[in-house]
């Protein structure tokens, strides 16, 4: 029986595991603790745990200052308002001086659900990824989650990790290897790609599984880290499938659909569709109600990947 | 003295909102009721608004900037006749206008909030547009206690103090929670008074349940001396609901039906006593 499990207990889990071999390690919140999931490494560690209220200009720069004074900090809020609110700390206090901070924010994109738009972050891949020198890691399941959080302690200078709400079936391999940098090829099909990132990787292998009951062959890429991105594997899945499906829980401009397109720019002339939010703001509903209104679904990524064979030369 | 019965409107809006949050099984609860008192006096007894006209130029203006308060406001506004109060049930739900945090798409309610620490600055531009336009509407903005580590609360009140904003009035729900925990454990904002003063306002405090004691509190602003006003309430998270009243939790939480029940029973115990 595959384990259930939220990926932001994932990630407070990983940190209060990482907290017991890393003594330089220490964690900052912003009043969103039992919602983040730092809370577990608080219980743990209460001297290595900062609140720094609900102030995340505050918390970005404390966190720079802990990094120039050799330790190594965790900080997390929800998505929205760190990379929204404190964009500009990130960048100037952290990025800018490939300091050691991982940023690990939650409630990314349309999953926060009811609270609506001012809530739903979908542009947080698109802001960290243009800061130079910025690691992006987007776990799909707990398992990963856990192993991104460890790979992050390996890379020197900062690193966004981000931490997705819901209880999600884990499905990837304990065993397989988790590289920054190497997308991860769990089908191997010949007709089309897709590549998804996240909460969406499920989704494409329910896309494959439906594509293939068609006679239509689908690789599914689990590309988990954004930045940087796994361009090698990118272009070889054009050159192989011919044409190119994107999938992700964010805005097509600027996250992963944004990053294979550019990659593909000049280099491959397969058909190329992303699966996204297409420029337009969250809501309130269910998650599974907005997935399915913003064509964040199996059936959607399969009816794209169609599209996009059928545009084959 | 009027003859409006404060004390049942605020209680029938606690109960609304109550009633709300359980059917969209989710909600803000404890500073919704901490707040409600707050919100009934400004709507009731204090601004200039037409609910059938809620773009009306000479309005005044309110901005909750503790936007995730929403559920009491848009039960005051719905009662008000802003929109129907049926849509109350649709609160949060998928294609409702209602969404979980205040939108600029629903009648009545002037700016998107619920990201914290926006509102006081908004609530300057909109003072300062009144006094470049000379019209002579007011503005007046609800922040939470927990909101003002936020250090844009601060350069609006720099801003509101350099350009004399003395059309402004600007309210805190003193609570003394957020989400984890005391405000003075989380991070600590006593002296309170005394640092709204430094920044150059005429600060009162006030107990935030006291409707009437709000309202001509607010009728008592002289408005020509150059200052912003800030009114200090003192308040109870979860105000009229036994097991909810000063607990943190409480913050977001869904009553079950027996939770209900006893809540709605609460406040009708609570109403006779007054
Ligand atoms: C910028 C920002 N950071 C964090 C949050 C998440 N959040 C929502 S309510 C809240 C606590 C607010 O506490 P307080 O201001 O005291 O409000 P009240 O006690 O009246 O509910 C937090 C941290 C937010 N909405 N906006
Ligand atoms: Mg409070």
């Amino acid at each position: 029986m595959a384990e259930s499990k939220s990926l932001r207990v994932a990630y407070g889990e990983a940190l209060a595991e990482i907290g017991a071999e890393h003594k330089e390690v220490v964690v900052l919140d912003a009043d969103l603790a039992h919602a983040t999931m730092t809370a577990i490494f608080a219980d743990k560690y209460p001297e290595r745990f900062y609140n720094m209220g609900i102030a995340e200009a505050n918390l970005m720069c404390a966190a720079s200052g802990f990094a120039y004074s050799g330790l190594t900090p965790f900080v997390s809020t929800f998505a929205m308002f760190g990379a929204g609110r404190a964009y500009e700390m990130i960048r100037n206090s952290i990025s800018y001086c490939n300091l050691n901070v991982k940023l690990g924010f939650s409630h990314s994109g349309l999953c926060v659900g009811e609270d609506g738009g001012s809530h739903q972050s979908i542009e947080d891949i698109a802001l960290m990824r243009v800061l130079p020198g910025m690691t992006i890691l987007v776990p799909c399941d707990s398992i990963e989650m856990k192993k991104a959080v460890r790979a992050s302690l390996d890379i020197p200078g900062p690193v966004y990790i981000r931490v997705a709400r819901p209880v999600v079936d884990s499905f990837t391999n304990p065993e397989d290897e988790f590289i920054p940098g190497k997308a991860n090829i769990l089908r191997e099909g010949s007709d089309v790609a897709i590549i998804a990132t996240g909460l969406m990787v499920t989704e494409a292998l329910e896309a494959a599984e439906k594509l293939s009951k068609e006679g239509v062959s689908a690789s599914v890429v689990n590309m988990h880290t954004i930045k940087p991105l796994d361009e090698k594997c990118v272009l070889e899945m054009a050159e192989k499938c011919g044409a190119i499906v994107t999938a992700e829980e964010h805005s097509i401009i600027g996250g992963l659909g944004s990053a294979v397109a550019e990659t593909l720019a000049g280099k491959s002339a397969a058909p190329f569709i992303r699966v996204g939010i297409q420029d337009k703001f969250g809501k309130s509903g269910k998650p599974s109600e907005l997935f399915c209104e913003y064509g964040l679904t199996g059936s959607n990524i399969a009816d794209q990947c169609k599209k996009a064979i059928a545009q084959k030369k | 003295m009027s003859t409006t019965n404060y004390r049942r409107i605020a209680t029938e809006r606690r109960k609304e909102l109550l009633n709300m949050i359980y059917e969209a099984k989710t909600g803000h609860t404890g500073g919704a009721l901490s707040s409600t008192d707050i919100l009934v006096a400004l709507h009731y007894g204090i601004m200039n608004i037409k609910p059938s006209e809620p773009k009306w130029a000479d309005r005044d203006r309110f901005v909750l900037s503790k936007g995730h308060s929403v559920e009491g406001y848009l039960c005051i506004l719905a009662d008000l006749g802003f929109f129907p109060k049926a849509e109350l049930m649709t609160f949060s739900k998928y294609g409702s206008r209602l969404i979980g945090h205040p939108t600029n798409k629903v009648p009545g309610i002037e700016i998107c909030s619920g990201a914290l620490g926006h509102g006081l600055p908004a609530a300057v531009g909109m003072a300062l547009g009144a006094k470049k336009s000379g019209r002579a509407y007011k503005t007046y903005v609800l922040m939470g206690d927990g909101e003002l580590a936020e250090g844009s609360v601060w350069e609006g009140a720099m801003a509101a103090a350099n350009y004399e904003l003395d059309n402004l009035t600007a309210i805190i729900d003193r609570n003394g929670l957020q989400i984890s925990g005391s405000t003075e454990d989380v991070m600590k904002l006593e002296q309170l008074k005394a640092k709204w003063e430094a920044f150059g306002w005429q600060v009162f405090e006030a107990d935030g349940h006291d409707i009437e004691g709000l309202i001509s509190l607010m009728k008592s602003f002289p408005q020509t001396n150059g200052k912003p006003h800030m009114i200090i309430a003192n308040t109870t998270k979860g105000k009229g609901v036994s097991f909810m009243e000063n607990v943190a939790k409480w913050h977001h939480g869904v009553p079950s039906d027996e939770q209900l029940a006893q809540a709605l029973a609460d406040l009708d115990k609570t109403e006779v006593g007054k």
